[in-house]
């Protein structure tokens, strides 16, 4: 299974000269399984360059959305692929009890704020709830809601080799617990992230910015560092990037990391990094 | 043990932030938690309790009928009542302390249902009738 970043910054696209290395692009990943399986994690605006990729000779692609805030959903209607006719495209996002996700998405996927609705896209679009245990092809895809405003839920995927990639962009599981971690089983996420080969995780703040958003839905590098060590993480991504944070803040938050977790490897959330699992 | 429901998870972290008492049970009515607030109430740590099944913390923590000054019985505890029929229910009871003495005690229990409908546990929130909820 291979893993490639499209998108890692949180929050908003933030191009620019300091940015250029970590990239401004929304959260968006792509997972390629070993059996062809084209699997896109949120639709953040890294999809559009994303969508240009996909080879010709593929008919189906996912896309895992983790939930419906805009920097993880924006990018859709700039999706290349859902233009093709010859397309399944299949769209999974966290299940609400009120609203259907096709409601939920055509919100924003519609007049005014975008010019045509999701019914109009020429492919063949399915669209369905995050379910708690699902299959793509070879893959094992296992969604759980976690700790971050309104529904949320992050995806850990199994390839039939046993390798796991975890996925948790906008996470805070240390919210209300004091001191953080809590055991497992009352921290949110632990069982997604649990002995992942790959944990890509949201570490968009410093210690003293956390102080001042808690309860904004997002995790200090500290936090993370803690999560990773309780779910006995060994290779970890810090990921959705603030947008306000330059190249070399978030050289210096990984190095903080990586001094946090001595003995795991600490691998860029940067856009067009890419992992073999 | 693996590990529990966000919705759980959340339920708690709000009950700890919280200075009403509120007790916490699973799906099975074991005790998952309670608040530093029933700690108050209740004359146990929560340390000293924790995460008992259903058939101990009824023994741990013994509910008479107001009226009758009778042992509740399972089918009559509003949180096992609020997750057996998926019902707010509220009444009055008499809590005994540990140190004997028997306090009157309001309790409203909720169902949590879940995404998708799963009845996840239920939460009581209770205060002792007379001393108001900073007993
Ligand atoms: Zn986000
Ligand atoms: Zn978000």
């Amino acid at each position: 299974m291979r893993v490639e970043i499209w998108g890692s910054r949180g929050s908003l696209a933030s191009p620019g000269a300091s940015t250029v290395r970590y990239g401004g692009n929304t959260a968006t990943l792509l997972v390629v399984g070993d059996e062809g399986e084209h699997l896109v994690l949120d639709a953040g605006t890294g999809i559009r360059p994303l969508g240009l990729k996909i080879p010709a000779e593929v008919r189906r692609v996912d896309v895992l959305i983790t939930h419906l805030h805009m920097d993880h959903l924006q990018g859709l209607g700039f999706f290349q692929p859902i233009f093709r006719p010859d397309l399944e495209v299949h769209v999974w996002g966290p299940p609400s009890i009120t609203m259907p996700l096709s409601a939920r998405i055509g919100r924003y996927l519609s007049p005014p704020l975008f010019p045509v609705t999701l019914r109009q896209m020429p492919c063949r679009l399915e669209l369905h709830d995050a379910e708690p245990y699902a299959r793509i092809g070879s893959l094992r895809v296992r969604s759980d809601l976690v700790c971050h405003p309104g529904p949320t839920v992050g995806y850990r995927i199994t390839s039939p080799g046993g390798k796991v990639l975890a996925y948790l962009p906008d996470h805070e599981p240390a919210l209300g617990v004091d001191p953080f971690p809590a055991s497992p089983e009352w921290t949110s996420g632990f069982d997604l992230a649990h002995r992942a080969d790959l944990l890509v995780h949201d570490a968009q703040y410093t210690d003293d910015e956390y102080r001042d958003h808690v309860g904004w839905g997002h995790s200090s590098i500290r936090q993370l560092a803690a999560f990773a060590r309780m779910a006995e993480v060994n290779h970890v991504a810090p990921f959705h990037h603030d947008p306000s944070h330059s190249d070399a803040e978030v050289d210096a938050l990984a190095g903080e990391l990586a001094t946090l977790l001595p003995g795991a490897e600490v691998l860029p959330g940067a856009e067009g990094a890419t992992f073999d699992l | 043990m693996a590990q529990l429901p966000v919705e759980l998870i959340l339920m708690r972290q709000l009950a700890s932030y919280l200075a009403t008492p509120i007790f916490l049970v699973g799906p099975e009515g074991e005790l998952l938690f309670y608040n530093e607030a029933a700690e108050g109430v209740l004359g146990y740590r929560f340390d000293e309790a924790v995460e008992l099944p259903l058939a101990q913390w009824i023994r741990e923590f013994p509910l008479f009928n107001t009226e009758s000054g009778e042992p509740l019985s399972v089918d009559e505890i509003p949180v096992l009542r609020a997750l057996r029929e998926r019902d707010p229910v509220h009444g009055s009871l008499l809590y005994e302390r540990p140190s004997g003495e028997r306090v009157p005690v309001l309790a409203t229990a909720i169902p949590l249902v879940g995404q998708g409908g799963r009845v996840l546990g239920a939460a009581a929130i209770f205060w002792p009738v007379s001393g108001g909820a900073n007993a």
